[in-house]
């Protein structure tokens, strides 16, 4: 079967900043790639820094920069309509409907979205959980592969070694160029690393060190 | 948005007064608070398109760097602090926000004639 794979986050930025450097690396291989964008992340507190969205407008904004931060990682993308902020309040059941659904549509092999509970912000965290249980409606047989990404503190005492480790710093530059089409979420590191100051450097290097591991546990479905 | 121009927020406050208006209310200090800061916690609240009619509105400047706004309802009180700034959006909608020293929104009231985008 041919290699395509999808991934389900729930924010505008949450693809750059979570997984750019594996996309760019499966797209290197000629690898499909569509990501399933949960909400527009209206509700975001970041309004450019300096700020030039407000809250009604932040929604435009931010669906523009995802349109452009998936033309640098030359992937599609599709909005599932929901509101940021409000996913853990939805019907998970509905939610994993809906997304199973979009999911038979494209045919993945593999799937990327959040690790539930341990991926800090409540929104990843139920996105993650109605993708599991949308993968887990399929039969058995025609399940693709899920990949679950954990951010919280401490993750790796509580799940042990992430079983896929991918290192993105030959790719870095891609992944921030794709951060950097945020404008209004990554503004104040836009700021931070722009010009060639000595601090300038020193931030960008420390970040890249951060970033430089993108990481998955392979979900096992016991059923 | 504008830094707050606190008579022509008053102007545009009173247009509202004993009018059947929509509004949204935050409050939030981030959805990553307590994972940055083991001791903070994530605090917000958030209501959009709460209908409600107010009999009295005045915002006040709290001598420093911000406003609050009170609005009075038949049964009750909204108020919200930490405003900074204004604009009419979409020529018919009053929003008020309150940004901190990078630009993120910590507070916003908005209240309008018609529904804001749900």
């Amino acid at each position: 079967m041919e290699k395509n794979v999808v991934v389900v986050y729930p924010h505008p930025d949450d693809e750059s900043f979570g997984a750019a450097g594996t996309i760019t690396k499966l797209r290197n291989e000629g690898i499909p790639v569509t990501y399933l964008c949960g909400t527009l992340g209206e509700m975001g507190r970041n309004m450019g820094t300096p700020p030039f969205a407000n809250r009604e407008t932040l929604p435009l904004i931010r669906e523009k920069e995802l349109a452009n931060a998936c033309k640098v990682l030359d992937i599609d993308y599709r909005l599932l309509g929901y509101r940021d902020k409000t996913m853990e309040y939805e019907d998970v059941q509905e939610m994993a409907g809906h997304i199973k659904g979009i999911l038979e549509d494209i045919k993945p092999t593999l799937i990327i979205t959040h690790y539930p509970d341990y991926a800090v912000h409540p929104d990843h965290n139920a996105i993650g959980a109605a993708t599991i249980e949308a993968v887990k409606l399929m039969d058995k047989e025609s399940r693709p592969e899920v990949w679950a990404q954990a951010i919280s503190k401490g993750f790796v005492d509580e799940l042990g070694s992430p079983d896929i480790t991918y290192d993105v710093t030959e790719v870095f530059d891609k992944k921030l160029e794709a951060i950097f089409e945020h404008k209004s979420q990554a503004g104040g590191m836009i700021n931070t690393f722009s010009g060639e100051t000595p601090d300038a450097i020193e931030e960008k290097k420390a970040f890249q060190k951060r970033m430089s591991k993108e990481q998955f546990y392979i979900w096992e479905y016991n059923d | 948005m504008e830094p707050i121009d606190i008579k022509n927020v008053q102007e545009e406050l009173d247009k509202y007064v004993n009018k059947d208006v929509y509004m949204h209310i935050e409050t939030t200090n981030g959805a990553y608070a307590s994972h940055v800061n083991d001791k903070a916690y994530n605090v917000g609240v958030y209501a959009r398109n709460i209908t409600t009619k107010f009999t009295q509105a005045k915002i006040v400047s709290d001598n420093s760097k911000a406003y609050r706004v009170g609005l009075k309802l038949e049964k009750g009180w909204v108020y919200a602090e930490g405003l900074t700034d204004w604009e009419i959006y979409d020529k018919s909608k009053l929003l008020l926000a309150g940004h901190d020293n990078q630009g993120r929104l910590m507070v916003a009231l908005q209240i309008s004639e018609t529904p804001f985008d749900y």
